[in-house]
């Protein structure tokens, strides 16, 4: 940073930043206040942390999230790459255009409308509602963010990689499985973690999916919240905050270093 | 290595008992309204090195892709081994592809590139090791088995991706512009090492590229095509010093075309091209009706420039040197003839070029011989 960081970045990025992480930072501090009032600060404490593991409603909910998050982000990969492919692959057939549009209608369909109309198919087919109604709404509409990431990637694809697996002796299957595959895997990952962060933080779509005996994370702190913020609630939030912040910078540094590595490698072998 | 002196001449294509390893019988392929091959005939015999020249857009991929199995015929039949192929898909076929971008797999290594199709072949696994091994030294590439295709240089890439297709031991490699992606010098080397790759494996080889010099250095065949046609197939020196059309003698190296009307003159032509000017003496094997038109078509290298006139030529033209082109090892001189036509002719630079006595602007004559020239009709 030189003279070019004036006064006005100066701001600009402070006030970015304040934005952005000052209502976490204060939910973070007031998850080790000893006070069972939100907003007195009243000494450090962590005993919120230890009610939190004996609160078996929260952990509850918790299971349900993630065994949705895994379920559905699964399900939406294995959909949404399979869409993608035959969106990138199959050339022009009749109704390509239709569908790749519909494929990407999900993106902008406000939530609401999106859970009420899954809500309506449960309920006009005579289907409890339970986890298998969140896993199968969940996964309509996160799979079309996997179908985006992972066609993203097949665009740039060399296709004469596929043509040669086949030359090779690979059936379609085989080549797909064996080369196409494992060269966009870092975009059907990506694709599958996106689809469960979706999954996992979603309100709306979970509460017109949910039955009684499910309710998700976001469903049980968003129903506490209204009879009272608990200091509970900022434990396990500040809890939820460690989990993302660590999986994403895991996950960027493990992409940096693979690409870093692989430019050096390749100087080394144009050097060679 | 001395040679027998009665070494008999490649030449399948003169023998009407040698049956073709490939035959396209009246092959048509279309995309949508644009017609790439136009009802093509065209036979390729046992390890032959084909090449396929022309400009892009000609059809000459789309030809080889038909080969592969990526492509199917509109109409007509491919035959390979006498088996028409359409039926079949590019996974059953006995060719094998190697790709302009060579498309080596980016998560295998070296080892596992070239064992990629061995292991969905019917070759016993513990054999495997042993043909990829052989490939490895075909290519000089022992020390690099464990390298992934992003830790090797561009030549080595190559040579990964022919060891790839040929590992299979396939009846018929298609070498999609092959070289394209080489520097000049590792281009000429690389073709060398691929003629004597097809001559050690005994492999029909078809090579498909717009270089018309790569062409001409590898193939024992070439075929010339533009718009989905053939125009045409024939050796290297044929093709250069006999080329039947116009396009193809533009296409192939330097020309020099005149136009003109040919008359018979005893068992020669005789080519009025200019008002007062001598007619150009010329042969043909065709038989020309008087007045026809026609093209005179010479290249540089057999047109002579002196600055006196020569006695004993059967062609001479009078001219003034309106451009030179130095070239090292060759000189090209643009010389203006009468009604302002220009015609080129390249020298030998035997001497230094301080001593050369022909510059700009000097009035020269050009001079052939009745036959170095080729009279086309079309």
């Amino acid at each position: 940073m030189n003279r070019r960081f004036s006064w006005f970045n100066a701001t600009s990025l402070t006030l970015g930043f304040v934005f952005l992480y000052l209502p976490m930072i204060i939910l973070i501090i007031f998850s080790f206040n000893s006070s069972k009032l939100v907003t007195v600060w009243a000494g450090f404490s962590t005993k919120w942390y230890g009610e939190l593991l004996g609160n078996k409603a929260f952990l509850d909910a918790a299971w349900v999230t993630l065994k949705v998050a895994v379920l559905s982000s699964t399900l939406a990969t294995v959909l949404g790459t399979m869409a993608a492919y035959v969106l990138v692959r199959a050339g022009r057939f009749a109704g390509r255009t239709l569908f790749s549009g519909m494929i990407y209608a999900p993106l902008v369909m406000p939530e609401v409308i999106t859970g009420l109309a899954m809500l309506l198919l449960f309920i006009s087919i005579g289907m409890d509602r339970g986890v298998s109604t969140i896993v199968l709404a969940h996964t309509t509409f996160t799979m079309c963010y996997v179908s985006v990431v992972v066609s993203s990637r097949l665009v740039t694809f060399d296709k004469s990689l596929e043509e040669a697996a086949l030359d090779l002796g690979c059936t379609p299957f085989d080549a797909f499985r064996s080369v196409t595959l494992p060269i966009i895997a870092p975009a059907v990952i990506s694709g599958w973690l996106l689809a469960f962060t979706l999954s996992l933080d979603d309100l709306v779509i979970a509460s017109f999916a949910a039955g009684p005996s499910s309710t998700t994370l976001p469903m049980k702190i968003f129903s506490s919240v209204r009879l009272g913020v608990s200091p509970e609630i900022n434990a396990l939030s500040t809890l939820m905050i460690g989990i993302v912040t660590v999986g994403v910078i895991t996950a960027s540094l493990v992409s940096k270093r693979s690409i870093a590595r692989q430019r050096a490698e390749e100087q080394a072998a144009a050097r060679a | 290595m001395a040679q027998p002196a009665n070494r008999p001449v490649f030449a399948p294509w003169n023998d009407p008992a040698e049956k073709p390893l490939i035959r396209f019988q009246n092959v048509t392929k279309k995309f949508g309204e644009f017609v790439a091959i136009d009802d093509l005939t065209l036979d390729i015999f046992r390890r032959e090195f084909f090449a396929l020249l022309g400009p892009s857009g000609c059809g000459k991929t789309t030809l080889m892709r038909m080969l592969a199995g990526f492509e199917a015929p509109t109409s007509g039949t491919i035959l390979l081994d006498g088996v028409d192929i359409a039926p079949i898909p590019p996974n059953k076929r006995a060719t094998n592809m190697m790709f302009q971008s060579y498309a080596l797999f980016p998560h295998l290594t070296v080892w596992d590139n070239i064992a990629f199709g061995l292991k969905r072949s019917d070759m016993p696994k513990d054999r495997i090791p042993a043909r990829v091994e052989e490939m490895l030294r075909l290519v000089r590439l022992e020390k690099f088995a464990k390298r992934k295709p992003h830790q090797i240089s561009g030549g080595q890439r190559q040579r990964v991706a022919l060891a790839r297709s040929l590992a299979k031991a396939p009846k018929l490699l298609l070498l999609d512009e092959p070289l394209g992606a080489l520097d000049k010098k590792l281009r000429q080397d690389t073709q060398f090492e691929l003629m004597d790759i097809q001559e050690k494996t005994g492999t029909t080889f078809v090579i498909v590229t717009h270089d018309q010099e790569e062409a001409m250095t590898v193939a024992s065949r070439v075929a010339v095509m533009d718009h989905g046609k053939m125009i045409q197939v024939d050796t290297p020196d044929r093709i250069y010093e006999s080329p039947n059309s116009v396009y193809v003698a533009d296409f192939i190296g330097d020309v020099n075309i005149v136009e003109g009307a040919a008359r018979p003159n005893g068992d020669k032509y005789a080519i009025a091209w200019a008002e007062g000017q001598p007619e150009i003496a010329a042969t043909s094997a065709d038989t020309i009706a008087p007045g026809t038109k026609v093209h005179f078509a010479i290249r540089p290298e057999k047109v002579a420039i002196a600055s006196e006139r020569p006695e004993g030529r059967a062609n001479v033209i009078e001219g003034t040197v309106s451009d030179i082109a130095y070239l090292g090892n060759i000189s090209t001189y643009k010389v203006e003839v009468a009604g302002g036509r220009m015609i080129k002719a390249q020298v030998a630079n035997e001497r230094r070029l301080a001593r050369r006595d022909i510059t700009w602007d000097d009035k020269v004559w050009l001079s052939f011989t009745d036959t170095a020239g080729i009279v086309l009709q079309q």
